[in-house]
């Protein structure tokens, strides 16, 4: 429920370790509030979102076990890209070194760019600062919600890998995309929501 | 605590690498405080009688100047979300924001509080006291403002609400605060008032940092 209108009922799923969910549905069906809902960021109107039989509200290592990257970036203007790294790391619960930094950054297509502050970078820039926070995370679920809007065929492809890799470890993974993402690894399920 | 750490780490480097913040702050306490002598008159006995008011009431508006910035940038580039799912409590985080501003925006008017004081011919005794006033009463300024700035994030004219629902609440610090000097220029001891601001203080650190919290879930929602 978002103020008096029902965007969706009685979704139900179940992810295992290895899992994908691919969350479909047309603009404004609600997909973004799902996910945000599974986050713990809005309360459900009914019904229950467990995290290893408990409910996330009550879990006490939810938060530990999840990524949630949304449609804002979470990045500092002012800061580099090298230093939103880490803080953003670091605020989620985990400490990496500058040495891991600069390789996750690299990796992402960054190289050269990792001091630079993030608002001289262009939209697909900032949005690679966000998502190399997925090569540092060793976190097992993964809420994506819409990764790859700005980026090139290069960065999708290496996403596509990102994510292969994660549900080939037991990861589990849960994302919005409206472009075609074959995603050989894992098992796939997906909802369909309708407008 | 490491969460704590990088995210006072964060802060503590935006405010270092937004200095106009600071100082638009600054100045406009300053050229406020300057003001009401010019307007006013040279007379020392009237200046004397209301330099702590002045400085008191400009120390709260300058305050509320950058309370739009505590959680609006924070909410608007999505990092408040990330704050939300951190594994630590959100009242600390909410606690450790508040003591960022406080260290940002209220500090340097503490400081520069006395030298102002000396433009309304204050005693010694009277700017220490006032100085005293000031150190303890801004944090409560800094945490109960978190309460109005978190209520009203993502409203349109944000700021004057802000102005609305949180000068009311300021009242209790500003009477005893510049009630302390006051009580110290006319001999009867700033004492009581300043264990008021004191008591003011603790009852705050205790109180709204879970209110704040409670009030970022639902601006978020």
């Amino acid at each position: 429920m978002r103020g008096d209108s029902r965007l969706f009922s009685e979704v139900g799923f179940l992810l295992e370790p290895g899992g994908l969910l691919h969350v479909r549905g047309p603009n404004g069906s609600g997909k973004s509030s799902l996910l945000r809902m599974l986050c713990g960021l809005i309360l459900p109107e009914a019904g229950e979102i467990r995290w290893n039989g408990v409910n996330i509200r009550h879990s006490h290592d939810y938060n530990r076990a999840l990524t949630y990257l949304g449609h804002l970036n979470g990045i500092k203007e002012e800061l580099s890209g090298l230093e939103n790294l880490r803080i953003n790391c670091g605020i989620a619960g985990f400490d990496i070194g500058e040495k891991t930094a600069i390789d996750a950054l690299e990796r992402i297509g960054l190289d050269g760019r990792e001091h630079l502050p993030v608002n001289v970078l262009s939209q697909g820039q900032r949005r690679r600062v966000m998502l190399a926070r997925l090569l540092v995370a060793r976190t097992p679920l993964w809420i994506l919600d819409e990764p790859l809007v700005a980026l090139d065929a290069d960065a999708i492809g290496l996403m596509r890998s990102l994510f292969e890799l994660h549900l080939e470890n037991g990861g589990m993974l849960i994302l919005t995309t409206h472009q075609e993402l074959e995603i050989a690894a894992g098992t796939t399920q997906e909802i369909r929501l309708s407008s | 605590m490491i969460m704590l750490t990088w995210l006072l780490r964060r802060d503590l480097l935006l405010a270092i690498r937004r200095k106009s913040d600071v100082l638009t702050t600054l100045f406009f306490f300053v050229i406020m405080v300057s003001l009401f002598p010019l307007g006013v008159g040279p007379e020392p006995q009237l200046l004397k009688a209301m330099g702590p008011g002045v400085l008191w009431v400009a120390a709260l508006l300058a305050s509320m100047l950058s309370l739009g910035r505590l959680f609006a940038a924070d909410y608007a580039d999505g990092t408040l979300e990330q704050m939300l799912l951190c594994p630590e409590s959100l009242a600390l985080i909410v606690l450790a924001k508040a003591a960022i501003h406080w260290l940002a925006s209220e500090l340097p008017l503490v400081l520069m509080a006395p030298l102002l004081g000396l433009q309304f011919g204050l005693s010694g005794d009277a700017l220490w006291v006032l100085t005293l006033s000031l150190l303890l009463g801004t944090p409560v300024l800094s945490l109960v403002g978190a309460i109005g700035a978190s209520l009203t994030l993502g409203l349109r004219g944000g700021g004057v609400l802000v102005s609305l629902l949180v000068l009311p609440l300021y009242i209790p610090v500003l009477i005893f605060g510049a009630g302390a000097v006051d009580a110290s220029t006319s001999g009867l001891g700033a004492g009581g008032h300043l264990s008021i601001l004191g008591a003011l203080l603790v009852l705050a650190l205790l109180a709204t940092p879970k209110a704040v919290a409670a009030a970022l879930r639902i601006s978020l929602e």
